[in-house]
């Protein structure tokens, strides 16, 4: 997400890129007239007024609901598909899985605190922020293995039942975008440690920031639907 | 980081200090690729035209492989009882020709034409992400050359393009054809889904001063369409290959129905795809005519907010039509209704659009280059291909039609007759552009009217056939079904074999046009008195697309730069005041001084590499997964780690003399 653009480097010639009329106007062929209805454009602004970077995000986060949906249908067609009479009622520790995902949810606010302090351009806060971020990430990836654990202890492998291969294609694709998300929080502070951010800093953790709260909203939507509605 | 010194009388730039060149090391393992020519300027490129072309290039070499997988069908259904193939190799070819029409030619060719014509039409001077384009380009390649080399491991798929589950599971076809192209469809996969991300933040963000969406040219138009459709249509394909991957290789039972698994779980998420998918292919070639047909029509697009709106409307209706796939599974009576009822209702903005290209044409001084000709040949091929797709929204009669070979007519009159005569019309309008030189009339005529005569001698008589009740897919046809006179199988099927000859003649025929207009003098710069924004500049465009980015007053801004309106009140007389090369002159004679560009990267080819890797990983060894992700890790972190404004000492000097232009793409670390 760090490609430059072409278009925001800051020593482009103005007077070539806005069109402004020149001494040699009389040059101008007829048919051609001198543009102006293009004031208030800059060049290394975007026609849209969100960065590339940014816009590309929220693109990406658009196709990923997709995916998600997709999951999510297969596991709500499958969830009554129960092999041992294993299924949610046997298995789920809603206290537990409460717990954890609070603790998830609990990570966006410190995420928010990390953006915030990436904004009064708080170095040091930002990378605290970001760190406590992955942590809270990684207290919830734990609580999902310890999770895993369990319910295999219980009988439910992956190979089980449809329930239980869809539940953990669903909870394992959510798990994974976590872990990626921790990657990217850690390797986040140690750019920002050693000064290797390219472009804007702010808009960077802003970036990270609005995939870590897509991975919080998804799990709000399986958590709901896996764990609390009544199968 | 590549700056682009142009020659310059302004002595601020001649005077600036020289900083000595020194190649950095500094923010990576290796030196940034400098090549300006030979193989490296290609391969690490991230320039969308030399993108675009290399696009076109690969899909022109699988449109063949994919042809001649097309010729080994048509031979063995030539005759009864044909011998050519046995049943095994007959499924993997119509699988493979299918999948590689689909996914490695019409997809990336749409590719080729919006890689290097977006940017050009909206007045940018590269996409907006320039190595996520050529980690696109490098994803595509790589995973076709994948899928492909089923064929020497062991042999090809052989679930059909659609691969329906659980057929396609291990106990039916326990090979590994279907490991090979579920994972190269997820790589290929993953190739348009960058892609689209891309274009659809180029066309939304790098449009040039007073390029308001509704002045965008229509083939941008219909490019960001398909873009949005890619971005939805994409993952849903991606969970499906993801969990029959699971199934095949990890003993999940997603699709086995002995197990209770939904055996219409498979089908509604690859319609959910395949759906949109058909639009995907046939609008970017939609764009396309639109921009030829007012170019030698003489006229301005026929209503073109219509043709905007209207292609729109079918990216968002095509997600609501794809249970008419399945017309035939027993989904209930009110679910076919609707999907019936939807389907019909999608007619309706590609009618608006066939009647806009029809008034396009009314009235107009038609000029029937080739490119005009192709355009003129998808109207009508693509209004039988509809027509009889009209057929199928009716229920009852598709409950008829389903498997039989009237299918098959059906979609090749859509996608031959939509998207492969629109592709090769963008392809005969736009080579001035790209190459600089004219392809030859002659030669395009010739394959222009081998083509049309082959398509509708081989896709013709499959209606016939099809309503005689040929089934698909079926590797031989007895004598003993063939009927008589009119309806004789054998004779039509016969036809429908000459016909794909003939047709596969037409396409080498390009070739050896290609071949023919190599020496061609260079093109003229405006050949086709054309009308939109990639027409004022140099042809072939350099590095930097424009000289000046354009400002843009109104749509067909290019028309009005050379036409001015002398009709009074509400007449309109438009006349000639200024040639397409004056244009460009002006252009070029107020050109920027210091244009940037991203410089040339190792790390989207690197990065694409460890996808095959990974894939072969999953096929054969955990070993090989490991170092796929290691060169996946690897390579991310330098893709995110390569710095795009280089140190000032990583420039090129300017000229000591100030009136000599350095080397164009000068040193990049």
């Amino acid at each position: 997400m760090s490609d430059s653009t072409v278009t925001d480097t800051p020593d482009i010639d103005p007077t070539g890129t806005t069109g402004a009329p020149e001494s040699d106007h009389t040059e101008i062929p007829p048919g051609y007239d001198d543009g102006e209805d293009h004031i208030g454009f800059e060049h290394h602004h975007t026609a849209t007024g969100l960065s590339n970077t940014k816009l590309a995000m929220w693109l990406f986060l658009g196709s990923e609901c997709l995916l998600f949906g997709g999951l999510i249908s297969t596991y709500m067609l499958y969830r009554n598909r129960q092999a041992d009479q294993l299924g949610p009622d046997q298995l789920w520790d809603i206290p537990f899985t409460s717990a954890t995902s609070f603790v998830l949810l609990m990570s966006s606010l410190t995420m928010v605190m990390s953006v915030s302090a990436a904004k009064r351009k708080d170095e040091r806060g930002t990378r605290l922020w970001l760190t406590v971020t992955a942590l809270l990430g990684g207290l919830f990836l734990a609580g999902q293995v310890y999770e895993f654990t369990v319910f295999y202890r219980e009988g439910l492998g992956y190979t089980t039942s449809l329930f239980s291969s869809s539940f953990f294609t669903l909870t394992g694709f959510h798990g994974v975008h976590v872990g990626v998300g921790i990657i990217m929080l850690l390797s986040l502070v140690a750019m920002l440690a050693r000064n290797r951010i390219i472009g804007d800093k702010a808009e960077t953790v802003e970036m990270i920031g609005l995939y870590w709260h897509f991975v919080d909203v998804v799990w709000i939507v399986i958590f709901t639907l896996v764990y609390l509605v009544p199968a | 980081m590549a700056i682009i010194e142009r020659p310059t009388d302004t002595p601020a730039i001649a005077g600036a200090a020289a900083p000595a060149v020194t190649p950095s090391t500094s923010y990576g393992a290796f030196r940034r690729p400098v090549e300006t020519t030979g193989w490296k300027s290609w391969v690490f490129t991230v320039d969308h035209k030399k993108i675009g072309i290399m696009y076109g290039v690969a899909a022109m070499v699988f449109f063949f492989v994919g042809g001649f997988e097309a010729l080994l069908i048509r031979a063995q259904l030539a005759q009864a009882d044909g011998t050519i193939l046995s049943a095994e190799k007959y499924n993997q070819m119509f699988t493979m020709h299918a999948t590689t029409m689909v996914f490695l030619f019409a997809m990336p060719m749409a590719s080729a034409f919006a890689n290097y014509m977006m940017p050009l039409q909206i007045g940018a001077r590269d996409v907006a992400f320039p190595r996520l384009n050529a980690l696109s380009l490098w994803l595509f390649i790589f995973g076709g050359i994948f899928i492909n080399t089923s064929w020497i491991l062991g042999g090809a798929a052989d679930g059909g393009w659609f691969m329906y589950a659980p057929n396609s599971s291990v106990p039916f076809s326990p090979t590994n054809g279907v490991d090979f192209w579920v994972l190269g469809i997820l790589i290929t996969g993953v190739a348009s889904q960058v892609g689209a991300i891309n274009l659809i933040v180029t066309a939304l963000n790098m449009r040039a001063p007073g390029m308001k969406l509704m002045r965008m040219p229509i083939f941008t138009w219909m490019a960001l369409v398909v873009q949005f459709l890619l971005l939805f249509a994409i993952p849903v394909i991606t969970v499906a290959l993801f969990l029959l991957m699971f199934q095949r290789n990890f003993g999940a039972t997603f699709f086995s129905v002995e197990d209770g698994a939904d055996p219409l779980l498979w089908q509604h998420l690859f319609w959910l795809f395949g759906h949109p998918e058909v639009y995907i292919l046939v609008l970017p070639a939609f764009g396309v005519i639109s921009e030829v047909l007012p170019t030698f029509s003489r006229k301005p697009l026929f209503g073109y907010p219509f043709v905007v709106f209207s292609g729109a409307a079918i990216g968002f209706v095509g997600f609501g039509v794809w249970a008419h796939h399945m017309f035939a599974a027993g989904l209930g009576p009110v679910s076919v209704a609707v999907f019936s009822v939807a389907t019909m209702a999608i007619a309706v903005p590609t009618g608006v659009k066939i009647i806009n290209w029809t008034m396009t044409m009314w009235g107009g001084k038609l000029w029937f280059s080739t490119a005009m000709l192709f355009a003129v040949g998808l109207i009508i091929q693509f209004t039988i291909g509809g027509l009889s797709g009209v057929t199928h929204a009716v229920a009852p009669s598709d409950t008829q039609q389903t498997d039989t070979y009237y299918i098959v007519a059906h979609f090749h009159y859509v996608l031959f007759g939509g998207a492969v005569l629109g592709l090769f019309s963008g392809i005969y309008y736009w080579w001035p552009k790209v190459f600089g030189k004219m392809l030859n009339e002659t030669w395009g005529r010739w394959n222009f009217w081998f083509m049309i005569i082959g398509m509708n001698l081989t896709f013709g008589p499959m209606h016939i056939l099809g309503l005689q009740g040929q089934p698909r897919r079926m590797y031989i046809w007895t004598e003993n079904r063939a009927g008589e006179g009119f309806f004789d199988l054998a004779f039509w099927n016969l036809v429908s074999s000459i016909g794909a000859f003939v047709l596969g003649i037409g396409a080498f025929l390009f070739v050896i046009n290609v071949w023919v207009s190599r020496k061609n003098p260079p093109a003229p710069a405006d050949p086709w008195d054309a009308r939109s924004l990639e027409w004022i500049t140099t042809s072939p465009p350099r590095e930097y697309n424009f000289a000046r980015i354009p400002t843009v007053h109104t749509l067909d801004e290019f028309f009005h730069r050379k036409y001015e309106d002398v009709g009074e009140g509400d007449a309109h007389d438009y006349r000639k005041v200024a040639t397409g090369e004056e244009v460009i002159a002006f252009e070029e004679q107020h050109g920027d001084h210091h244009i940037h560009l991203p410089s040339p990267s190792y790390w989207p080819i690197v990065l694409a590499f460890a996808f095959p890797v990974l894939a072969y990983g999953v096929i054969y060894s955990t070993l090989l997964l490991v170092a796929g992700a290691a060169i996946a890790v690897l390579a991310l972190f330098g893709f995110a780690l390569e710095p795009p404004t280089a140190d000032e000492s990583e420039y090129d000097p300017p000229p000591p003399d100030g009136d000599q232009p350095s080397k164009e793409l000068a040193v990049s670390v």
